[in-house]
């Protein structure tokens, strides 16, 4: 073969890799740009900030809204459907969750916020998505999520829905829901 | 562009070995050329029965002749087989025959690679058939195996799926690496790129996509793969993941692989349409640089297939314009080659039917992309019939036509003989009205509401959906019309010429027909 043949055939064989690689930083990349730009309702854990806390702030309603991954026995509901908030202040809000069941059972709840847009000025100081819930049978529990929702917050958006799906973990792997964690915190 | 063929038959003119051994070890182009195209036939004879097993179900409503579950099944494996079996295998099937002998090399750059990645390819699909047999029945998600669908819910034999996948990739990389090679540096002396006839322009282009985004693919089912059995959460939100990242994967490969679909037929019609209006063809330039326009532009285009995800308004704008902007090259080629048959001496020969068929078909599909692309018009015709007749009228009047227009033109090249020029016309006028009885209504019905990948539907489709089944059952049985006509031809029939066609142009048309085993094994003169 000529030399420069075996070139290109170098240069092709090498971009095969990099585009397989390329595939699987994807994952991480979409997760940075949802992080910086917020747009596919994905929540993360955010500390306690004294800027953002205004007195001007408008009144918004927060919509709760909880569902079940299928398999998933326990209940799981909000302590209230809707609550009135102001912008720029720290508000509570709770969930009652109970093991319907009678084995022990792990649970992780997974976020999400409507309209999207909403959701890189919604600020989580405390969320029990963040953590997952080991509970005995029959045993309840009060879920607390701690959270503000910024001034910054499009002035078209009056309603803001936080959605939460439950999900049995109780044969995951420790490793990978560590793994997974990690890479959501 | 003229050349001289010097037929050196001093030295030994050794022709293909003898027997099965041929087939299995060989190592020339065109004997390699020809597997491809017979076992896509296979595949797109085989794809062809599930459809009609799809439009003998959806004949009239209710549940009439498979179960549910069988219905997804065929429409799964419809897919995958047609586009990874059929459409691809034939495209790679022509490159080898044609590219070498368009541009003057002797053979492949890398012959024992193109051994091995054409036979592979039947063992990837004996796996994804035999899945039929396997307890819990084939893949039943759809050829787009979206996440988690594919992984929590779906059936034991997806892993043969995944593996199946693996293999597909590899041949495509292998054959989309041995075409670059052979193009970039085997092209005889005096064939400069914009010399290069513009089948080989639009390989050279597809094989640098194939090298994209087959990769992409590979890594798409491996993340699923490790889903399944290694635990991981990458598209499982329990843990962590995200199912729409899959689909964002997904049609990262998936919109550069449409246009891998089609990219080879703009080629070959810009061969059969120059030839058949004995002109110059339009605007070879502008031709090579929409085919690159179209090429960098479906690497942005990918969200387009996922506006209902709940994408961010931005997000929707900018692919919805990305997408339009695609219709400007597209536009272009319409243009030349209409261009190219105005004031043309036309004759109407079969290729020259399929190749003034899919400028008309396939310009009806590029249109209802268009409307496709239109975010707020998404909204109602997402996941519609209305999607379903779009992408066929781009696959099968579309790459499909081309294919069959290709084998007709240069059947004489290879096998030596003309093709039955009546049969020929019958085969085209049966396929064109069949294909537009069967996928026009869709249309109709799309608009209404018939949403797709359904075994059944409401009382209101139900015209419109016999219609269409019948033309389903007219396209595919004049398909062994198509086979019967190649048979007839490989097995003899009046002599072709050396040039064939009157105003055929291009080195191909320089050697004997058919073409000797070994060709320009001396580089040839080009003027």
């Amino acid at each position: 073969m000529k030399k420069e043949a075996k070139r290109t055939l170098i240069k092709l064989v090498v971009a095969v890799p990099l585009m397989f690689a390329f595939g699987f930083a994807l994952v991480p990349l979409y997760d940075v740009f949802c992080e910086v730009t917020g747009i596919n309702g994905k929540v993360f854990q955010s500390e306690y900030s004294e800027e953002l806390v205004t007195d001007d702030g408008r009144s918004i309603a927060i919509q709760f809204i909880s569902t079940n991954n299928e398999n998933m026995p326990w209940t799981f509901k909000p302590s209230e459907q809707v609550m009135k908030i102001e912008t720029g202040k720290y508000h509570a809000a709770t969930f009652y969750v109970k093991n319907t069941t009678d084995k022990k059972m792990t649970a992780q709840a997974v976020p999400s916020v409507a309209p999207s847009n909403a959701a890189a000025h919604l600020k989580k100081l405390e969320c029990f998505c963040f953590e997952q819930q080991e509970l005995l049978p029959g045993e309840e529990a009060l879920l607390p999520v701690k959270l503000l929702v910024s001034n910054e917050l499009p002035s078209n958006i009056k309603n803001i829905i936080l959605s939460y799906t439950i999900f049995d973990i109780t044969d995951y792997d420790e490793e990978a829901i560590a793994h997974n964690q990690m890479a959501m915190e | 562009m003229s050349a001289v063929i010097e037929n050196h038959h001093d030295e030994h003119d050794h022709g293909p070995a003898k027997g099965i051994t041929r087939w299995l070890y060989t190592t020339n182009h065109k004997d390699i050329g020809t597997l491809y195209l017979w076992f896509s036939f296979a595949m797109f004879l085989i794809g062809g029965a599930m459809a009609m097993v799809i439009r003998a179900e959806l004949f009239q409503p209710g549940m009439q002749i498979v179960e549910p579950e069988f219905y997804n099944q065929m429409i799964t494996l419809h897919g995958l087989i047609m586009i990874f079996g059929g459409v691809m295998p034939a495209f790679v099937g022509l490159a080898n025959w044609l590219v070498p002998m368009m541009i003057g090399a002797p053979d492949m750059a890398l012959p024992r690679m193109n051994n091995l990645s054409f036979w592979i390819l039947p063992f990837a699909f004996f796996i994804l058939l035999s899945s039929l047999f396997m307890e819990g029945g084939a893949p039943n998600f759809g050829w787009t195996f979206y996440a988690p669908l594919s992984t929590t819910y779906a059936p034991p034999s997806v892993t043969f799926f995944i593996f199946s996948v693996h293999i597909m990739g590899a041949s495509s990389i292998m054959g989309a690496i041995n075409v670059v090679v052979t193009i970039m540096n085997m092209r005889a002396p005096g064939v400069t790129l914009m010399k290069m006839p513009l089948f080989v322009w639009s390989w050279l282009i597809t094989a640098y996509l194939l090298i994209a985004v087959m990769p992409v693919l590979a890594g798409a089912v491996t993340m699923m793969l490790m889903d399944i059995h290694f635990g991981t959460s990458f598209f499982n939100a329990a843990g962590g993941g995200d199912p729409v990242l899959f689909q964002h994967i997904f049609w990262f490969f998936g919109h550069p692989e449409v246009y891998i679909m089609i990219l080879p037929a703009f080629g070959i019609v810009s061969h059969i349409i120059e030839t058949f209006s004995r002109k110059q063809l339009f605007g070879y330039s502008s031709m090579v640089w929409a085919m690159l326009s179209i090429a960098i532009l479906s690497f942005v285009v990918w969200a387009h297939h996922m506006f209902t995800v709940g994408l961010p308004l931005a997000a929707e704008i900018f692919f919805m314009w990305a997408t339009m902007l695609i219709a400007v090259p597209t536009g272009v080629k319409v243009f030349n080659w209409v261009a190219t048959m105005f004031r043309g001496s036309l004759t109407f020969e079969t290729p020259m039917l399929f190749a003034v068929a899919f400028v008309v078909l396939f310009t009806i599909g590029g249109l209802s992309g268009l409307m496709l692309a239109i975010v707020p018009a998404d909204f109602q015709y997402h996941d519609t019939y209305f999607v379903v007749a779009h992408f066929h009228y781009v696959l099968v009047p579309g790459a499909i036509f081309s294919i069959m227009a290709a084998v007709y033109y240069w059947i004489p090249k290879w096998s030596g003989n003309m093709y039955d020029e009546r049969l020929g016309k019958l085969h085209f006028w049966l396929s064109f009205v069949g294909v537009n009885v069967t996928f026009f209504p869709q249309h109709f019905i799309g608009l209404a509401g018939m949403p797709r990948r359904y075994p059944d539907y409401a009382l209101i489709f139900a015209d419109w959906n016999m219609v269409s089944s019948v033309g389903a059952f007219l396209f595919g049985f004049s398909q062994l019309l198509f086979l019967f006509i190649v048979i007839k031809t490989v097995m003899g029939g009046k002599k072709a010429t050396d040039q064939v066609w009157e105003g055929a142009k291009g080195l191909e048309w320089t050697v004997a027909s058919p073409a000797p085993y070994h060709t320009f094994s001396t580089p040839p003169k080009i003027d």
